[in-house]
């Protein structure tokens, strides 16, 4: 019954997707096959907690694995839904699937650690990824999908930078926040490089459309940065708040 | 229990391999063996402790600085690697890449004196190098080094943040860490294209490999002539 309670509150469309997409169906013994009743055991064995059972979390630790969490919502359902829509070549699937079981399952880990902490995970949001018309077509229209699939990753790797500081009381979670911060990285550094930009940052430079210049600002910035190549040299991080404000397009509710 | 000598041996063996095969099954399976090995190095080079010239021992130190003169090792390694790719590009080498491995060469040179400057006198001496290993004629030759010193400084950072305790230290990491990945995604789809966060470094959770520094100094041994006394770090 404890598995019930526990994953009772998962999105069972997330349960499935990561079951489908998972280390469960390379394994070929439950592939086609998981009914609904075996997914909280097959989600348990891919979604580890970060840490040991038992351990409360402080809420400041929820806090940050909360807005985390929605960081992945959004960005797995963003995948999930271009997967969904063939807006992705096929030639470019090795490029974004990969991606987009990645976002899933940080979405079940994160999820697995707020509950395992003790904290009640964050409902997913309502998405809307024409940002309110910025940019209408994101699941017809290839290069848009590119260029926010660039704005997420980039996004995501100045987010999870900016909160580590407030992980460092715990070394597990924190290592874990790493863990998924480097995957951002290289997720960023190929949808780039697919775009025909460099896999780095230079400067501020924005090629998503203006409204986006904030997922830049301030990466022109920092300790040891005075240079267009200092600046590639280092990433910058970002505050809950700036990430908020660059994500609040997007969120509908 | 082997010895000190054999293990070097196995370890230059392994690297060779890695270096001339995708390595994906000998990676796994090194990246999941723990030896208990404190000091490192070969012992082959000279043991004029307490000098600060090149090619002499280094003690990397405790706390805070021990984990950023590791980085600071590591960043030597990675930008003497870069500058000796660059100085002389293999044959062929499209002008897309040279661009690439230049602009990689500057960010490590960049990194590697952010923390000479960081550290100011606490840090380590210049080490001596060697790529013996490494045919820089050969593109497949240098981009599987490339490849190996990326991933291998993505786990390093990933594994050094837990060992610091001032936060604008972590800061400091995190800063260059993503820079590293960046590089490490972009040198191995130049390998095998959509390599990028292959299945052999992202697991099942998602999450990219972390190695304590034991494991980093072991694999980067056969790369660095100069003895790193490691024994002053953080363990947790």
């Amino acid at each position: 019954m404890k598995n019930t309670t526990i994953f009772g509150a998962l999105d069972p469309e997330l349960v499935e997707r990561v079951s489908r997409r998972g280390a469960v169906e390379q394994s070929g013994k439950m592939a086609g096959a998981l009914a609904i009743a075996s997914m909280p055991v097959a989600f348990g064995l891919l979604a580890k907690s970060a840490f040991a059972q038992g351990t409360t979390l402080p809420a400041n630790i929820i806090t940050v694995l909360n807005f985390a969490l929605t960081l992945e919502y959004l960005e797995d359902d963003f995948y999930q839904m271009g997967l969904d829509s063939g807006v992705i070549p096929a030639g470019d699937l090795g490029i974004f699937t990969p991606i987009s079981t990645h976002e899933a399952a940080h979405v079940a880990l994160l999820t697995s650690t707020i509950m395992t902490g003790g904290g009640t995970p964050a409902l997913k949001p309502t998405f809307d990824f024409t940002a309110g018309g910025i940019v209408p077509d994101p699941f017809t229209d290839y290069p848009t999908f590119q260029a926010l699939s660039q704005g997420f990753e980039d996004t995501g790797v100045r987010a999870y930078k900016g909160q580590a500081g407030a992980l460092m009381s715990n070394d597990s979670i924190l290592t874990v926040a790493l863990q998924i911060h480097s995957v951002e990285a290289r997720h960023a550094s190929a949808v780039r490089r697919l775009r025909g930009e460099k896999g780095w940052i230079t400067g501020n430079a924005n090629t998503l459309p203006a409204q986006f210049a904030a997922i830049y600002a301030g990466e022109e910035a920092g300790a040891g940065v005075t240079t267009p190549a200092s600046g590639e040299a280092f990433d910058e991080p970002l505050t809950m708040d700036q990430v908020n404000a660059i994500a609040a397009p997007f969120i509908v509710a | 229990m082997p010895t000190r000598s054999n293990q070097g041996e196995a370890e230059l063996n392994f690297l060779d391999r890695l270096a001339r095969t995708t390595g994906r099954r000998t990676f796994l399976h090194w990246a999941g063996l723990t030896i208990g090995v404190v000091a490192l190095g070969c012992g082959d080079d000279d043991d004029d402790d307490g000098g600060t010239g090149p090619g002499t021992d280094v003690n990397l130190g405790t706390g805070d600085t021990g984990v950023l003169n590791y980085a600071y090792a590591l960043e030597q390694l990675e930008a003497a690697f870069y500058t000796q790719v660059v100085a002389s590009f293999y044959a062929g080498a499209p002008a897309a890449e040279q661009t690439m491995l230049t602009d990689i060469k500057n960010h490590e040179v960049i990194h590697r004196d952010f923390f000479k400057a960081a550290l100011g006198a606490a840090a380590i001496a210049d080490l001596t190098v060697t790529f013996a290993s490494v045919n820089l004629a050969d593109r497949t030759s240098v981009l599987s080094a490339a490849r190996t010193f990326e991933d291998l400084g993505v786990s390093a950072y990933n594994g050094a943040g837990q060992l610091l305790t001032v936060p604008a230290n972590l800061v400091t990491a995190g800063r260059i860490v993503s820079v590293e990945a960046r590089h490490a995604a972009a040198i191995r789809d130049l390998i095998t294209a959509d390599s990028f966060a292959g299945s052999d470094v992202i697991n099942a959770q998602g999450l990219d490999v972390v190695r304590t520094p034991t494991a980093v100094l072991q694999a980067a041994d056969p790369f660095i002539t100069t003895t790193i006394n490691a024994s002053g770090l953080p363990t947790a």
